[in-house]
C-alpha cells in the first residue's frame, strides 16, 4: 500500500490561474483559480453573494409615483399605468398578464381623444428590474426626445407602467394610434448586472405582434452600453422603421457606431437626465 | 374520433384526441398550466398516462396533433418517416416501448437504426411514462457522433461549448474568456460567441476573430457567431470565415415563423455553409438551440403540450445532420418550468433528442427569476454527465455576463471530467497535451508562465 501524499498542515491548496490580471479587460469571472479541478471558496461565495443580490432585484418594486414625479418635473407629459399582472408573484408566473392593461389602465387610455396618430410613444416598464428603469430609463429617454423634437416627431404621453412586460408596448400603442412604440424597460438581472435596460422597437403596434417584428437595443447601463451610444443606436432604428415602415429582422441595426468625441457632441452631458 | 379513457376506481376518465391525452400525461410544468392544458388533477394526469401506455405507437403515424395542410413541420415529420426502421417496434404501445428501450437486449446499435423510425411524438410519449433514471439509461445507450474539426458524442467523452460572451463584445474582453476556457480545457464542441451587437458587420468581425485565433494556435475545433441564419447567409456571402450556422428552432411552423424563419431558409444555409467545405474530419455544420415553452411563448402551440412541441423541434434539428444540438432548459423562465421541473425537464429534452438521433448537448442553466439554484444545476449536470450528453457549456464562473443568465462553468465540465472519467473529443485532447494545459485527459497541469496560448488576448 502506497502512503498518501503528506498534505503540511496551513498549506492553502489553491492554484491561482497567472492570466487573473486579464479580468481588467471584461467583467466575465475568468481566472477564478481552482481547488483541484473546482472552484475556490472565496469564489463560490462571491458568486452566492451576486445571486442573492439579482435574486433581491427580481422582487424589488417599482416606485411608480416618485418615477412619474421625476418625469413631470422635467415637463414630459406621462401616464401611469398597470398591467393586469396583480403583483410581482402574479407578474414571474403570468406573462399573458404582464402584456395587457389592466380595465382601469384601458379605459384611461380610451377616454383620451385622438387628433391624429402620434408619431411614437415610449413605454416605460419596469420589467424583471424595476432597478434598471429608475436609473436609467429617464437619461435614454431625455436623450432621445431632445432630437426627435428637431425632427418634427409628435411624441405621445409617456406610459409608464407597473409590471409590465415588452408586449404591453402594442396594446398601449394601438390604443393611443402610434405608429411606433418604443418600450423601455428592466431586463432580467444577471449576476453582475441587476440593472440593464432594454428598448424595443415595434413599427404599428398592434396586440399579437411577435419578436420578429420588433427591434431591440440591450444592455444599456454605464457598465455596458453606454447611454450615448444607447441613444444613437435607438434613433437610428427609429428613423428606419419611420422611413421604410416596419421594424423587426428585416430592419438591421446596423450604424457604426460614431467616435467617442462625436457621440458626446450628439449627445452632451446636459441632456443626461 | 374515439378518444382514449381510462377509468381508475370509479372515475372515467376520457381524453378526447391524442394531443390532449399527451397533454394531460405530461409531468407537471408551469407553462402547460399556463396553456391551460395541464392535467386538472394529480389523478387525472396518472390515469393519462395509462391511457397513453396503452395507446398503439402507430396511432402517432395516424392521427397528426397539428394539422399536416398547414404546419410544415407536421409535413417535415410525416414525409421523411422511416417505416421500416420502425419495424421492432411498430405493434408495440407506449407502455411496451418503454419496456423495450429498457432491455438488455436493446443495445446501441439497435437504438441506432431505429433512430429514424421514431417520430418525435413516440420520443416525447414515451418519456411521459419514463422515470429520470429511465431516461438516463436509456440514453446512455444511444450513442450519437457528429463532427467538424474534431468528433464529437464519442464514448466516454464530454464537450463544452465555450461561451465567450461580452457585454459590448469587446475584442480583448472575449478573447480574455477564450484564453481562460481553453486553458481550463473547454472549448472542444465550439466557440460560440451570443453577439451583444446583432448585425452582419459585427457578426463577420467576430467570426474573423475566432477564426484568427483558431488558425495562429492551430486548435482542432470550430466556431460559431450565434446570430440569425439570415445574418449568417449574408456573412457568407462576404466572404467571411463561417463554420457552423446557428438558429433557435421550434416544433411548429408558427413559432419558427415568429423567429423569422422557414424550413427553405435553413436548407439554403446548410448548403451555403457545407459549400465553404471548412471541416476537416466532417462536414455537419448546423448548431441548433431549442427549449420548452418557445412555442407557448410565440403563441403558437397548437394546444399541445411543451414538451412535445420541443420533441417536434428535435425533428426540424433532425433534418439538417447538425453538429450540435442543444436545449437551453432553463433559460426561458420560472412561467414555463421552476427549478425542479428544469431538471425533469432537461433529462427529457436529452432523452428524446438522443433516441431521435441527434448529437445532444444541454445549456444547463436558470434564471434569476427562477426558482432554482446552482444545487438544482449541479444535480442536472451530474445526471446528464451519467446519461452521456455530448456537450455542456463553459461560460467563465457560471456567470454569462451578456445573456444574463448562469450556465455551467470551466470549473463543471471539469468537475464531471473527474468525477466519470470523460475526456474531451480526442482530436483536443490531443491539442490539450501536446499544449500542455490537461494532463492523463481529465485533470489539469499547473501551466507555466509564459505560455504560448497567454499572448491570445494580447495581439
Amino acid at each position: 500500500m502506497t502512503k498518501p501524499p503528506a498534505i503540511k498542515e496551513g498549506t492553502v491548496r489553491v492554484q491561482p490561474d497567472s492570466w487573473n490580471t486579464l479580468r481588467r479587460f471584461t467583467p466575465a469571472r475568468i481566472g477564478l483559480g481552482r481547488a483541484g479541478g473546482s472552484i475556490p471558496t472565496s469564489e463560490l461565495l462571491n458568486f452566492q453573494l451576486a445571486h442573492a443580490r439579482a435574486r433581491d432585484a427580481v422582487h424589488h418594486s417599482f416606485d411608480i409615483a416618485a418615477f412619474t414625479e421625476k418625469l413631470r418635473a422635467k415637463e414630459i407629459d406621462c401616464l401611469a399605468l398597470s398591467s393586469a399582472a396583480g403583483d410581482r408573484q402574479a407578474f414571474i408566473q403570468r406573462p399573458d398578464q404582464g402584456r395587457i392593461l389592466d380595465d382601469e389602465s384601458t379605459s384611461l387610455l380610451q377616454e383620451r381623444e385622438c387628433v391624429q396618430p402620434w408619431d411614437v410613444v415610449f413605454v416605460i416598464a419596469d420589467g424583471l428590474s424595476a432597478m434598471a428603469v429608475e436609473r436609467h430609463a429617464l437619461p435614454i429617454l431625455e436623450m432621445t426626445r431632445v432630437h426627435l423634437a428637431r425632427e418634427d416627431w409628435r411624441i405621445a404621453p409617456c406610459c409608464v407602467v407597473r409590471q409590465g412586460r415588452v408586449a404591453i408596448g402594442d396594446e398601449i400603442g394601438a390604443l393611443l394610434q402610434a405608429q411606433l412604440s418604443v418600450v423601455l424597460i428592466g431586463e432580467r438581472p444577471g449576476l453582475s448586472s441587476p440593472d440593464s435596460l432594454g428598448a424595443y422597437l415595434t413599427w404599428n403596434p398592434l396586440p399579437g405582434r411577435s419578436n420578429a417584428e420588433r427591434n431591440c437595443v440591450s444592455n444599456i447601463r454605464p457598465e455596458g452600453l453606454s447611454y450615448a451610444a444607447a441613444a444613437f443606436k435607438l434613433l437610428h432604428l427609429m428613423r428606419q422603421a419611420r422611413a421604410r415602415k416596419l421594424s423587426g429582422i428585416e430592419l438591421k441595426e446596423d450604424a457604426p457606431l460614431p467616435a467617442p468625441e462625436e457621440l458626446r457632441k450628439l449627445f452632451p452631458k446636459e441632456n443626461q437626465g | 374520433m374515439a378518444g382514449y379513457s381510462c377509468t381508475v376506481g370509479a372515475q372515467l376518465y376520457r381524453f378526447s384526441d391524442l394531443k390532449t391525452l399527451l397533454a394531460k400525461a405530461t409531468p407537471a410544468r408551469s407553462g402547460d398550466r399556463l396553456a391551460g392544458l395541464s392535467a386538472d388533477s394529480e389523478e387525472e394526469r396518472v390515469a393519462a398516462q395509462m391511457a397513453l401506455a396503452d395507446a398503439p405507437l402507430r396511432s402517432f403515424l395516424n392521427e397528426a396533433l397539428v394539422p399536416y395542410e398547414s404546419d410544415e413541420v407536421t409535413r417535415l415529420i410525416v414525409d421523411s418517416h422511416d417505416e421500416a426502421a420502425l419495424a421492432p417496434v411498430a405493434q408495440l404501445t407506449v407502455g411496451e416501448f418503454r419496456d423495450w428501450l429498457l432491455d438488455y437486449a436493446t443495445d446501441t446499435a439497435t437504438l441506432f437504426a431505429l433512430a429514424p423510425g421514431i417520430t418525435p411524438e413516440m420520443a416525447a410519449a414515451v418519456s411521459k411514462i419514463m422515470r429520470i433514471q429511465d431516461m438516463v439509461l436509456v440514453a446512455g445507450k444511444c450513442r450519437v457522433t457528429a463532427s467538424f474539426r474534431n468528433t464529437l458524442g464519442l464514448e466516454e467523452r464530454l464537450s463544452t461549448r465555450l461561451q465567450p460572451n461580452h457585454p459590448t463584445d469587446d475584442p480583448k474582453g472575449i478573447a480574455a474568456s477564450i484564453l481562460d476556457g481553453l486553458m481550463y480545457g473547454c472549448g472542444d464542441a465550439v466557440i460560440g460567441i451570443n453577439p451583444a451587437t446583432d448585425n452582419v458587420d459585427q457578426a463577420v468581425r467576430l467570426m474573423s476573430m475566432l477564426d484568427e485565433i483558431i488558425q495562429t494556435y492551430n486548435i482542432p475545433i470550430q466556431s460559431c457567431v450565434l446570430t440569425h441564419v439570415t445574418n449568417t447567409m449574408q456573412a457568407i456571402e462576404r466572404g467571411a470565415p463561417v463554420d457552423l450556422v446557428f438558429q433557435s428552432v421550434a416544433g411548429t411552423e408558427t413559432a419558427n415563423t415568429s423567429f423569422g424563419i422557414n424550413l427553405d431558409v435553413l436548407v439554403e444555409a446548410n448548403q451555403a455553409a457545407r459549400g465553404l467545405d471548412r471541416g476537416t474530419v466532417g462536414h455537419n455544420v448546423m448548431y441548433f438551440e431549442t427549449g420548452q415553452g418557445s412555442a407557448l411563448s410565440a403563441n403558437s402551440h397548437h394546444g399541445v403540450d411543451q414538451q412535445t412541441c420541443e420533441a417536434r423541434a428535435y425533428g426540424v434539428a433532425r433534418a439538417f445532420s447538425p453538429l450540435l444540438v442543444n436545449s437551453v432548459v432553463g433559460f426561458i423562465g420560472p412561467e414555463y418550468l421552476d427549478g425542479r421541473e428544469i431538471i425533469r425537464a432537461g433529462i427529457e429534452d436529452h432523452f428524446c433528442g438522443k433516441l431521435l438521433g441527434l448529437p445532444m448537448g444541454g445549456d444547463i442553466c436558470y434564471t434569476n427569476h427562477a426558482d432554482a439554484n446552482q444545487d438544482d444545476m449541479d444535480t442536472l449536470l451530474t445526471l446528464l454527465g451519467t446519461a452521456g450528453c455530448n456537450f455542456i457549456m463553459g461560460v467563465p464562473g457560471a456567470d454569462d455576463v451578456m445573456l444574463n443568465y448562469q450556465s455551467t462553468s470551466f470549473h463543471d465540465a471539469l468537475y464531471l471530467r473527474q468525477l466519470l472519467g470523460l475526456k474531451p473529443a480526442p482530436e483536443f485532447e490531443t491539442w490539450l497535451a501536446q499544449a500542455g494545459i490537461v494532463e492523463n485527459g481529465t485533470r489539469l497541469s499547473n501551466v507555466a508562465p509564459g505560455h504560448p496560448l497567454l499572448s491570445l488576448v494580447q495581439r
